[in-house]
C-alpha cells in the first residue's frame, strides 16, 4: 500500500518522514512524561536515599579510619583500612562461618521442604490438616523462634536433658555445637515457607507425569528421582538461590541466641557488621565489611544463576 | 481362588500402606508442630514445672495470668501497638508506592523507561544489611532516630513491589486503556477504577508479603529504638527473654502473643500469601 500514496516518486524503501505531531498530541505526550515520573518519584526518593546512596557512601566511610579517642575528628587512610580489614584473620574467620552457616540450613532447609511437600502431595483424607501444621512456622519470626528455641535449650529448662540432648558446656556456649544449634532454628523457622513454596510448586506438575510413570512400572523411588525432581528444579533453583541469600543476611537468631560466641563461632558477617558499628562504634570499618557483604552477596548470586539455571528444565 | 487371594492381599497391603503413611505424616507433623506446643504448654506452667525433670507436657493447673504479665509487666501491649502502627504504615506505603510505579512502567511511555526499571530491579541486589551503617546516620540527622518515621520511611518502597505490579498490570488487556480513553478516563481515574480493582490478587499478595516482612523486622528496629516506648514486638521479645528464670513462663507468653497477629492473618489469607511467595519462581 505504501507504493500506491507515492506520487512524487519517493522510493518506497525510504523511511517515511517522522509525521509531525499535533500540537494537542504532543501536550499529551508531555503530560504522560510528567506524570510516569510524578508516579516514579515516591520509589526513586526512597532507593536514592536509602538503598544507592548508602552504597556509595560506605565505600567513602570505608576510607576514614576512627579516632583512638572520641571526640577526636577521623583521618583519611584511603585503602589502608580495607587492607587491614579484609585481610584479618577475624574477617576470614567470618566469612568462613557466614558460608558454614549458609551449608548448614540451605540444602538441609529445601531437603526437607520438599520432602514434606512430596509426602503431603497425595490424595488422602484430611491431608489438608497436614499441609496446614507443616507450614504452621511461617506464623512465627526469627526473633519469636529464637526466644521459644533459647528459652527452651537455657540449661535450667528440663526439656533438653530429658530428651538426653545434652553437651558440655551447655549447647549455646558450646564452640562446636552453637552454629549447629543456630542452624536447626533457622531450618525450623523457615521450614514452613519452604514447604509452602516446594508444596505450590509441586502443584503445577501435571499429574498426568506420575500417572504415566507408574503406568510405567516406575517406583516410588525412581518416580521422585526421574520425575519429581526434574520438574520441580526451577522451584529448587529459586529456593537456592533467595536461600543461600537469606542465609547471609541472617542476623537476629545470631543476636538473641549468641551474640556471635563463643568464641567468635557463630560470628557472620550480618552480625560482625552489627557488633562493629554498634558496640565498637566504628562505623568506618562496619562500613568496610558492608562493602564486602555487598559483592560477596552479588558474587554469590550471580555464580549460582550461572552454575545452576544451566540444570534446570523450563519446559513444561 | 488365587486371583481372589491376589486381590485381597493387594487390598491389605494398600491399607496397610495407607496406615503407614498416615503414621509417617502425623511423626513428622508431630516433630515440626513440638516447639508451638510446648511454648503454649509452657506459657501456662508455674516456672518450678519448667524447670522440672522430666518436663510437665500438659498444663493440668493453666495460669492464665502469665498472659496478663507479659501484657503489662512485659510491655507486650505496647510492644502490639507499636508493631502494629509500623507495619501498618509500612504496608500502605508500599501497596501504594508499588501500584503507582508498576502503572508507570506497564501503561505510560517516558524517556528511560528501561534504564529506571533496571534501576528498580538493581535494589533488588541490595540487602538491606549492607545500608545500615549509612542509614543509621542518614536517620539521626534527619531527627528520626528512636521515631516511628524513623522506623517506616526507608520501607515505604520496594523493588519486588513494583515489578509485582507491573507484571499483573501487563496482564490487563492492552485495549482496555484505549476504550476507557474514549469514555474519558483520564490515566489517574483509570488507575484507581480500572487497572486496581483488576489486578486485586496482586494487590492482595503484595499486602500480606509486606505485612509479614515488616511485622518481622528485626534488625532495623533493633538500631533505631532506645526504649521501650518505641520498641516493637519483634524488639521486645529479646527483652522478655532476658528475665530471671523464676519468670520464665511469661517470655513463652510473650512469644505467643506475638504470634497470633499473624495466625489471624494467614488463617483469612493464606492464598495471597501463597501467590506472594511464588511470584519469583514462576518461570521465564
Amino acid at each position: 500500500m505504501a507504493t500506491t500514496e507515492l506520487p512524487t516518486g519517493t522510493p518506497a524503501s525510504a523511511p517515511a518522514p517522522p509525521r509531525p505531531l499535533s500540537p494537542a498530541r504532543r501536550r499529551l505526550r508531555r503530560r504522560e512524561r510528567g506524570l510516569a515520573y510524578l508516579l516514579l518519584i515516591p520509589s526513586l526518593v526512597v532507593f536514592g536515599v536509602f538503598v544507592f546512596w548508602p552504597l556509595v557512601h560506605n565505600v567513602y566511610l570505608g576510607f576514614f579510619r576512627n579516632p583512638p579517642f572520641p571526640g577526636l575528628p577521623k583521618h583519611y587512610v584511603g585503602f589502608d583500612q580495607y587492607r587491614e580489614v579484609l585481610g584479618s584473620q577475624t574477617f576470614f574467620d567470618s566469612v568462613k562461618t557466614t558460608f558454614l552457616f549458609a551449608i548448614l540450613t540451605v540444602p538441609a532447609g529445601i531437603a526437607l521442604g520438599l520432602g514434606l511437600a512430596v509426602l503431603a502431595h497425595q490424595q488422602l483424607r484430611g491431608i489438608g490438616i497436614y499441609r496446614t501444621l507443616f507450614s504452621s512456622t511461617v506464623a512465627t519470626s526469627v526473633a519469636v523462634a529464637a526466644v521459644v528455641f533459647g528459652t527452651l535449650m537455657n540449661p535450667s529448662v528440663g526439656l533438653l536433658p530429658w530428651l538426653g540432648l545434652t553437651t558440655n558446656p551447655t549447647i549455646l556456649q558450646n564452640p562446636t555445637w552453637a552454629l549447629v544449634a543456630v542452624a536447626v532454628v533457622t531450618v525450623w523457622q523457615t521450614l514452613g515457607l519452604t514447604f509452602i513454596l516446594m508444596a505450590s510448586g509441586l502443584q503445577s506438575v501435571p499429574d498426568e507425569l506420575f500417572e504415566a510413570a507408574k503406568v510405567d512400572g516406575a517406583g516410588a523411588w525412581s518416580r521422585f528421582w526421574h520425575v519429581t525432581l526434574p520438574m520441580m528444579s526451577p522451584t529448587i533453583f529459586f529456593a537456592v538461590v533467595i536461600g543461600t541469600i537469606f542465609a547471609f543476611q541472617s542476623f537476629g537468631q545470631i543476636d538473641i541466641l549468641t551474640q556471635g560466641g563463643p568464641l567468635k563461632k557463630t560470628n557472620v558477617l550480618t552480625y560482625y557488621i552489627y557488633d562493629t558499628l554498634q558496640r565498637q562504634s566504628d562505623p568506618g570499618k562496619a562500613a568496610v565489611l558492608a562493602v564486602a557483604l555487598f559483592f560477596l552477596t552479588l558474587i554469590l548470586a550471580l555464580l549460582q544463576i550461572r552454575l545452576l539455571e544451566r540444570r534446570v528444565s523450563y519446559e513444561r | 481362588m488365587s486371583v481372589e487371594a491376589d486381590a485381597r492381599a493387594l487390598h491389605r497391603r494398600r491399607r496397610w500402606g495407607k496406615v503407614g503413611r498416615y503414621a509417617l505424616l502425623t511423626v513428622l507433623a508431630v516433630i515440626v508442630i513440638f516447639p508451638i506446643y510446648i511454648t503454649i504448654v509452657n506459657s501456662l506452667l508455674r516456672p518450678v514445672d519448667i524447670t522440672r525433670q522430666p518436663p510437665k507436657l500438659f498444663p493440668t493447673d493453666p495460669q492464665w495470668h502469665s498472659y496478663a504479665d507479659a501484657w503489662n509487666a512485659g510491655h507486650m501491649g505496647t510492644y502490639l501497638k507499636n508493631s502494629f502502627i509500623v507495619t501498618f504504615v509500612i504496608t500502605t506505603g508500599q501497596v501504594v508506592t508499588a501500584i503507582l510505579a508498576g502503572y508507570a512502567f506497564a501503561f505510560l511511555d517516558f524517556p528511560f523507561k528501561r534504564t529506571l526499571f533496571v534501576v528498580f530491579l538493581a535494589t533488588l541486589m541490595v540487602p538491606f544489611e549492607v545500608t545500615i551503617v549509612t542509614n543509621v546516620a542518614t536517620i539521626s540527622d534527619l531527627g528520626w532516630y528512636n521515631t516511628y518515621a524513623g522506623l517506616a520511611v526507608p520501607f515505604l518502597a520496594t523493588g519486588f513491589g513494583a515489578f509485582l505490579m507491573r507484571q499483573a498490570f501487563l496482564t490487563l488487556p492492552h485495549d482496555l486503556r484505549d476504550a476507557a480513553a474514549l469514555d474519558g478516563y483520564g490515566h489517574w481515574r483509570f488507575l484507581w477504577r480500572v487497572a486496581v480493582p483488576l489486578a486485586r490478587p496482586a494487590v492482595g499478595a503484595l499486602t500480606v508479603f509486606a505485612f509479614l516482612a515488616a511485622w518481622n523486622q528485626y534488625l532495623w528496629p533493633l538500631l533505631i529504638t532506645k526504649d521501650d516506648k518505641l520498641r516493637t514486638v519483634q524488639i521486645g521479645l529479646k527483652q522478655l527473654q532476658q528475665v530471671s528464670i523464676d519468670q520464665i513462663n511469661i517470655t513463652f507468653a510473650g512469644a505467643v502473643i506475638a504470634v497470633v497477629p499473624l495466625v489471624i492473618l494467614l488463617l483469612f489469607f493464606q492464598k495471597q500469601l501463597v501467590r506472594g511467595l511464588t511470584a519469583g519462581a514462576v518461570k521465564g
